[in-house]
């Protein structure tokens, strides 16, 4: 066992070497690590290993059970596919920020205690940052800067929340917290930022589609994907997150439908993915828990393949918005079928692989009854094929055609794409090998008569709905704009508040400073009178009159004195 | 907006009848689902899945409703591109 490094930390050399190599060299290099990393976490063994003491406290760098082990290959994939559609682009910060963030990420997944896990979770924030500071101009800086601040925040939060959960006697291991206490909701608050809670999810929209095309597919993997983790470990069976979850589900999807950039189009739909996730984890049983994680590691496959498509048509065109492309399946056949597959296993389509995990979730949410937030879930499944089964494909790569003709995507893209749509149809194909991987086992079969039919008909039903508003020219055309979300409250509000707190401020600042001016003034001016060379204390007084006016105040004092 | 070259061959979708046949195919697809639920037995679990098609009737009205409820939604949260720019 001693053989075995923490994954983290190939990362971090990995970097390095990245940051001091060029050209072909650098290239292999970033191949190799998530390659490396990986042979290393298959020799890893259950049990906590490389842990060092630090002020009395034991950190374990390493922690190792079924769970950590699952996010631990799924994150090496995700950085090898990562790694491989990023192998043109030429920054050298731009490689360096991507193999150290998903060496972040693997740090958090395999933490065994809370200090390590909120080092990595503020490493998260501050790798990631550079994916979009890379893709350079005033509109990527500023909401760069904006995500920071959120991200960095959620880590505040989460300090805080371990520090009082210490005080009150917790244990540092990372454990089940639960909602009993200040410091448990303090951690859910800080993990439902990076998970994207509703009013808690803007930076992702604001900051995701503002990166690199290739950045973006790094960053749709690690970040919330590492809080739904935590949270599965922390959480599981909190009823709330059934509800947040339902909400998460939901209320993406409309704007989904309306949004014009497509890469926000598939945030949107990242978050109601990951509301699916927060639903199973609430919910707690084993099936539901095999149902969020198996999903959590099916939908970084698929939505990291749809965000390369995307990423493909923004570094071919220049263009992602929806009201400007189409008819794309002329020049990019390759990438319009991967894109295809990504729409068709995030829609769980049989045979792909959001088919085999999303299910899971739902057929838990029934056995517990919740039968409402069933019918939320199968309307969200419904939406999902609507706006990124359909529209994604859709207006990218066929609708009316935009004129537009490119170079397929780079090889090495479609490489990644083509990897990554394999994973998809396999996993979809062949649940068995995910589902060995699971941390409880699994007994359920996805694969049945009636399950495939009712997923069909939804489906298809579905996209007659779209075929017929399309059609009657009732469905919403793609239309230039942005659609105002919570953001709004810091990013219109929030700037107004602060610029009309400056102009009160101002205006007071100058009153007081007038007030104060001529309270000043007038002091000095009274000094001056009784000061200046006319004053009565500047005037010289002869000897004699000095002697008197001692006297009399002698005089006063033995008065005083007698009396 | 760019202009294909001009000896560009039709790919397939230029073909207007080509469109047909695709919404034609989709058309009978979803009537040969509906009606396999007269032949698969479901394992209800929920009141309604007993009604006959009702994952497809679902499905539709689902989307429906999302269109209908995000275009009303455009009208109120639509803002120019440079809205927070201000």
């Amino acid at each position: 066992m001693t053989a075995s490094l923490a994954p983290f930390a190939i990362f971090l050399f990995g970097a390095g070497v990245v940051a001091l190599t060029r050209g072909w060299l650098q290239k292999a290099v970033m191949l190799l690590i998530p390659v490396v990393g990986m042979l290393n976490v298959l020799g890893l063994e259950h049990g906590s290993f490389h842990q060092l003491s630090l002020f009395g406290n034991t950190l374990t760098l390493t922690e190792v059970d079924r769970l950590s082990l699952l996010f631990g290959y799924l994150f090496h994939i995700a950085a090898f596919l990562g790694v491989l559609f990023a192998l043109n682009v030429k920054q050298t910060g731009h490689q360096v920020a991507a193999v150290l963030y998903a060496g972040s990420a693997l740090g958090a997944v395999f933490a065994g205690d809370m200090i390590t896990l909120f080092v990595f979770w503020e490493l998260l924030a501050i790798s990631s940052v550079f994916l979009i500071l890379a893709r350079g101009g005033e509109r990527s800086f500023q909401a760069a800067m904006r995500y920071l601040i959120i991200q960095i925040l959620s880590g505040v939060v989460l300090l805080a929340g371990i520090l009082v959960w210490v005080a009150n006697g917790g244990t540092l291991d990372v454990q089940e917290i639960g909602l009993d206490g200040t410091a448990g909701w303090l951690i859910l608050i800080a993990l439902g930022v990076k998970a994207c809670f509703p009013l808690l999810h803007n930076w992702a929209t604001d900051a995701y589609p503002e990166a690199t095309p290739a950045g973006t597919v790094f960053l749709s993997a690690f970040t919330t994907k590492t809080a739904v983790y935590v949270l599965a470990r922390a959480y599981p069976g909190t009823e709330i997150l059934i509800y947040v979850g339902a909400a998460m589900a939901m209320f993406p999807i409309f704007y989904a439908v309306i949004e014009n950039d497509l890469r926000r189009v598939l945030v949107y739909s990242m978050i109601n993915q990951i509301g699916f996730m927060v639903v199973g984890i609430g919910i707690g049983t084993e099936l539901a828990i095999n149902g969020a994680v198996s999903h959590a590691f099916n939908d970084v496959i698929f939505k990291g393949l749809l965000f390369m498509t995307m990423g493909a048509v923004l570094f071919r065109t220049g263009k992602i918005n929806g009201s400007e492309l189409g008819g794309l399946y002329k020049s990019m056949p390759w990438t319009t079928g991967f894109c295809i597959v990504g729409a068709s296993s995030i829609s769980a389509f049989p045979l792909f692989s959001g088919f085999v995990s999303k299910s899971m979730v739902m057929a838990a949410a029934l056995d517990g009854g919740y039968e409402n937030v069933w019918l939320a879930l199968l309307f969200a499944s419904a939406g999902v094929f609507h706006h990124a089964g359909i529209k994604i494909p859709f207006f990218a790569f066929f609708a009316h055609d935009s004129g537009i003709r490119v170079k397929e995507a780079p090889f090495n893209m479609l490489l990644a794409m083509g990897l990554a749509a394999f994973l998809c149809i396999f996993n979809g194909s062949f649940p068995g090998l995910l589902y060995s991987l699971l941390p409880f086992p699994v007994d359920y079969v996805p694969y049945t008569a009636d399950h495939v039919l009712l997923q069909m008909q939804l489906l298809f039903f579905s996209a007659l709905a779209f075929t017929l508003l399309k059609l009657y020219g009732v469905y919403p055309p793609e239309l230039p704009g942005i659609n105002i979300d919570a953001e709004w409250s810091y990013r219109w509000l929030g700037k107004r508040l602060v610029r009309a707190g400056r102009r009160i401020a101002g205006r007071q600042t100058r009153a007081v400073n007038g007030a104060m001016g001529t309270a000043v003034q007038g002091t000095l001016a009274l000094v001056a009178s009784s000061h200046d060379e006319r004053g009565a204390m500047a005037r010289t007084w002869s000897t004699g009159n000095m002697a008197m006016v001692a006297m009399i105040l002698l005089g006063l004092c033995l008065a005083v004195y007698l009396f | 907006m760019a202009q294909p070259p001009r000896d560009e061959k039709p790919h397939v979708f230029d073909n207007p009848r080509n469109v047909k046949r695709m919404i034609w195919l989709l058309l009978i697809c979803c009537v040969v689902l509906f009606g396999l639920d007269a032949v698969i037995h479901r394992h209800a679990y929920h009141p309604w899945e007993h009604l006959f098609g009702f994952y497809a009737v679902y499905g539709f009205v689902a989307c429906v409703l999302l269109v209908l409820i995000a275009k009303q939604m455009r009208k109120v949260l639509m803002r120019g591109e440079d809205h927070y720019d201000g």
